[in-house]
C-alpha cells in the first residue's frame, strides 16, 4: 500500500550481518541489527529515531539511503523501492536523499576547500553548470550561516560547529528531499548545539525538508522532531507524535529513558527509572520481548511471546503486552 | 577547619606554536571535606587543566604552573616533590576520566590493575589484595566479580570499565575523586547508572567529589556548589540551587539556555553567538564580551573580578555587579 503523504516508507526491514569465523570464514551466525522495522515519514515533517549504542538507528538509517541491502523488506522513497532499479537507479536517487554526519571532522577532507567541498557533488550530479557553482555554493553557505570569504578555506581553519554548518551546506547544495542526520550535534559543545538545532529548526520552516534525525539526546529530539520512534536491540517499540510519547509513554523501555535525562534544574522531581544490566548481543537477542531481561515489570509472558506493534490510538503504537 | 583543596590564584600556561596558551588564569576556590563541586564549562575552558594541575600531572615542559598555589589540607602541593606527589595520588586523590577504555592497560587483566595499587599505596598482601579486589568490584555493582577480575579491559563494555575504574580510584579510599566527564562516553541508561553509584558512594563513603563536566543536569544532580569557567577563568560560583535557579553571568544564562528543556517545546534555542576565543589569544578585557548579549563599553576597559570572596554566590561581570542586568 502506497501512501502519497509518505517520502519514506520502510516496510518490514531486517538487516542482518553475517558473523564469519575459523579459517575459512564459515558463518557463524548472524547479527540482527534491524529485525523487522516500519516506518513511514510523512513529507515535510523532521522524524525522530531514538535508541541507544547498539540498537540499529545508524544502521536503518544506512539502509534508507541505499547504503545496506535489505536482508529482506523494502525501503519506498517517493513510492518506489530504492533497491528495484538496480544501482543506476540507486544513484540517480542520491542527491534526493542526504546524509549529514556526526564527526564533522573525520566528514571533510582536510586538502579540499570549503566551497570546493559543498560543490563537488552537485558537479558530480551534473545539478549546475560550472560558470554557476560558485553562486549556487554561496547561497547554500549563507543559508548555513558561512560567511563569503570562507569559500577558500581548509577544513582545519574551521571550529567544530563551522565544519557541521559545511557538512549541512554540502547536503543541501544537491536540494534533497530527505536530509538523514545521524547524531549531528553531540561531538559539538553545548552553546554550538543551540546554534546548529536552530540551523535545522530554519531549514525545516524555509526549505520546508523531511528530516530523519538519529540521535540518543532525547531532549533535542524533543525539541526538533514531529513524529518518533525508540528503538531497541533492532526493533521499534514505540513510535507516536512527539506530544504522545513525551507526554504519555506507554512502553517501559521509553519511560525509563526519558526519566533519565539530566535536567538543570535542582528542584526537578527526578522519579528515576534506572535499568539494570546492559543492551544483550544483537547476535543473540532474549526470546520473546527483547526488553524483558532489563525490564522492572517483565511477567512470564514477556520471556515466551513476541509482542507485536499495536495501535493504541491516533497513530500511537506501542510493543509491550502489559501497555 | 580548612578546606580539603584550595585554589588559590592557579594559572596554569603551556607554550604552543601561537604562543603562551593561557589555559588557566587566576582561578581560586575551594572544595571542602564531602562535598562534591561541580566545575562547568566547554571544551577549551580550563576545567580539566584545573584537574590536572591538582594532580601534578600537566604535561611537562610545554605545560607548566605559571602562579598560585594549591592547598590540600593548608599544604601546597605544587612545593612537593615527585615522590611526595606520587603517594598523595592514589592514597589522597584520586581521578577517572571520560575515556574509561584508554586509561585500562589493554594486556593486564582486570583483576591485576585493581591489586596494584592495593600493594603499592596500602601495602596489603597479595591474597588480601586480590579479595578486596573483588569487594571493591561488587561494591560498584559488578555482578560476578570473581569472573571480571579475570577478564581483559576489551572484554568488558563502556559502561563495565566505568566501575572498574571508580573501583581502582576507590580502592585506596582517597579523600577527594576528581571525575572528569564520567558519564558523556555513556548511552543515557548506562550513565543513569554510573550516577546512581557515584550518589551513593558519595553518601555511604563521604568523598568529597569534583565534577568536571559540561552538562549541568549531571551538576544539578550530583553538587552541592558549582564552579562556572570560561576562557580559563571562573566567571560564577556558588550553590547549586543560585547558579541554576539564579543565574547572574550573561555566558551562565547562555548555557542554561541553550539546552532544550524537556516539556517546553520551544520553536528555537536561545543560542550563543560565536565561539570560544583561542587561549592563546585572549582580550585584556572580559573573554566573553565579543558573545555578550549585553556587553557595553565597560566590559572592553578591563578584566572583571569575582568579587567579595565571603559572598557565596558571585559573578565575574561588570553588569551583573552593578546590577544593570
Amino acid at each position: 500500500m502506497t501512501d502519497v503523504s509518505a517520502l519514506l516508507e520502510v516496510e518490514n526491514l531486517k538487516i542482518h550481518f553475517p558473523i564469519r569465523d575459523g579459517l575459512f570464514g564459515q558463518v557463524s551466525g548472524h547479527v540482527r541489527a534491524v529485525d523487522g522495522v516500519n516506518i513511514r515519514i510523512r513529507r515535510g515533517t523532521t522524524f525522530g529515531l531514538v535508541g541507544e549504542s547498539g540498537s540499529g538507528k545508524s544502521t536503518l538509517g544506512r539502509a534508507m539511503l541505499g547504503l545496506y541491502k535489505p536482508t529482506t523488506g523494502t525501503v519506498r522513497f517517493d513510492g518506489k523501492d530504492i533497491q528495484a532499479g538496480g544501482r543506476k537507479a540507486l544513484a540517480a536517487l542520491r542527491p534526493k536523499m542526504q546524509l549529514v554526519f556526526q564527526d564533522p571532522y573525520g566528514s571533510l577532507n582536510p586538502r579540499v576547500r570549503a566551497g570546493d567541498a559543498i560543490g563537488e557533488a552537485l558537479l558530480a550530479h551534473g545539478l549546475v553548470r560550472k560558470a554557476e557553482l560558485r553562486e549556487t555554493v554561496l547561497e547554500v553557505m549563507r543559508i548555513c550561516g558561512l560567511a563569503p570569504y570562507q569559500y577558500a578555506r581548509y577544513p582545519h581553519e574551521f571550529s567544530g560547529g563551522q565544519r557541521q554548518r559545511i557538512g549541512i551546506a554540502r547536503a543541501l547544495a544537491l536540494k534533497p528531499e530527505l536530509i538523514i542526520a545521524d547524531e549531528p550535534v553531540s561531538a559539538l559543545d553545548v552553546s554550538i548545539q543551540a546554534q546548529i538545532i536552530n540551523l535545522f529548526s530554519d531549514l525545516k520552516e524555509q526549505q520546508g525538508l523531511t528530516f530523519l534525525f538519529i540521535s540518543h539526546d532525547l531532549a533535542v529530539v524533543e525539541h526538533l522532531c514531529d513524529e518518533i520512534a525508540v528503538m531497541y536491540l533492532g526493533v521499534i517499540v514505540e513510535t507516536a507524535s512527539r506530544n504522545a510519547l513525551f507526554d504519555h509513554p506507554r512502553h517501559p523501555y521509553t519511560k525509563a529513558l526519558l526519566s533519565a535525562i539530566p535536567v538543570a534544574d535542582p528542584d526537578a522531581g527526578r522519579n528515576r527509572v534506572v535499568l539494570q544490566g546492559e543492551l544483550p548481543s544483537p547476535a543473540a537477542p532474549p526470546a520473546g520481548c527483547r526488553f524483558h531481561t532489563r525490564c522492572p515489570l517483565a511477567v512470564d509472558r514477556c520471556r515466551i511471546e513476541v509482542p507485536e506493534l499495536r495501535t493504541l490510538d491516533n497513530g500511537h503504537h506501542v510493543a509491550c503486552h502489559l501497555a | 577547619m580548612p578546606p580539603l583543596v584550595e585554589f588559590q590564584n592557579l594559572s596554569t600556561h603551556f607554550k604552543t606554536d601561537e604562543g603562551i596558551a593561557r589555559a588557566v588564569q587566576d582561578v581560586s576556590f575551594s572544595i571542602g571535606e564531602g562535598e562534591t563541586v561541580g566545575v562547568v564549562g566547554e571544551s577549551g575552558c580550563g576545567k580539566s587543566v584545573t584537574a590536572l594541575s591538582l594532580m601534578g600531572l600537566v604535561s611537562r615542559p610545554a605545560g607548566y604552573i605559571a602562579g598560585g598555589q594549591i592547598l590540600y589540607r593548608g599544604k601546597d602541593l605544587l612545593t612537593l616533590k615527585p615522590e611526595a606527589m606520587r603517594t598523595m595520588r592514589g592514597n589522597e586523590i584520586a581521578m577517572i576520566f571520560q575515556e574509561p577504555m584508554s586509561s585500562l592497560n589493554p594486556v593486564l587483566t582486570i583483576g591485576e590493575q585493581i591489586v596494584e595499587p592495593l600493594i603499592e599505596h596500602r601495602k596489603m598482601p597479595p591474597k588480601a589484595a586480590w579479595a578486596e579486589a573483588i569487594a571493591l568490584l561488587t561494591r560498584v555493582g559488578i555482578a560476578r566479580p570473581e569472573r571480571i577480575v579475570e577478564g581483559y579491559p576489551h572484554q568488558l563494555s563502556g559502561g563495565m570499565l566505568q566501575r572498574v575504574m571508580i573501583a581502582i580510584a576507590l580502592s585506596c579510599k582517597p579523600k577527594l575523586l576528581i571525575a572528569d566527564e564520567p558519564t558523556t562516553a555513556l548511552d543515557v541508561t548506562i550513565q543513569a547508572q554510573i550516577l546512581d553509584l557515584l550518589n551513593r558512594l558519595k553518601q555511604d563513603e563521604g568523598t568529597a567529589l569534583m565534577l568536571i563536566t559540561h552538562d549541568l543536569g549531571l551538576v544539578a544532580e550530583l553538587a552541592d556548589r558549582v564552579i562556572v569557567m570560561y576562557a580559563g577563568r571562573v566567571v560564577e560560583t556558588g550553590t547549586v540551587r543560585d547558579v541554576l535557579r539564579h543565574p547572574k553571568h550573561p555566558y551562565t544564562r547562555g548555557l542554561l539556555a541553550s539546552r532544550p528543556v524537556p516539556g517546553q517545546r520551544l520553536r528555537r534555542l536561545v543560542s550563543i553567538p560565536g565561539q570560544v576565543p583561542s587561549p592563546a589569544r585572549l582580550p585584556a578585557y572580559c573573554a566573553f564580551a565579543e558573545r555578550c548579549f549585553a556587553a557595553v563599553d565597560i566590559c572592553r576597559s578591563g578584566i572583571p573580578s569575582l568579587g567579595l570572596a565571603d559572598a557565596p554566590h558571585r559573578a565575574a561581570c561588570f553588569l551583573a555587579q552593578s546590577g544593570a542586568i
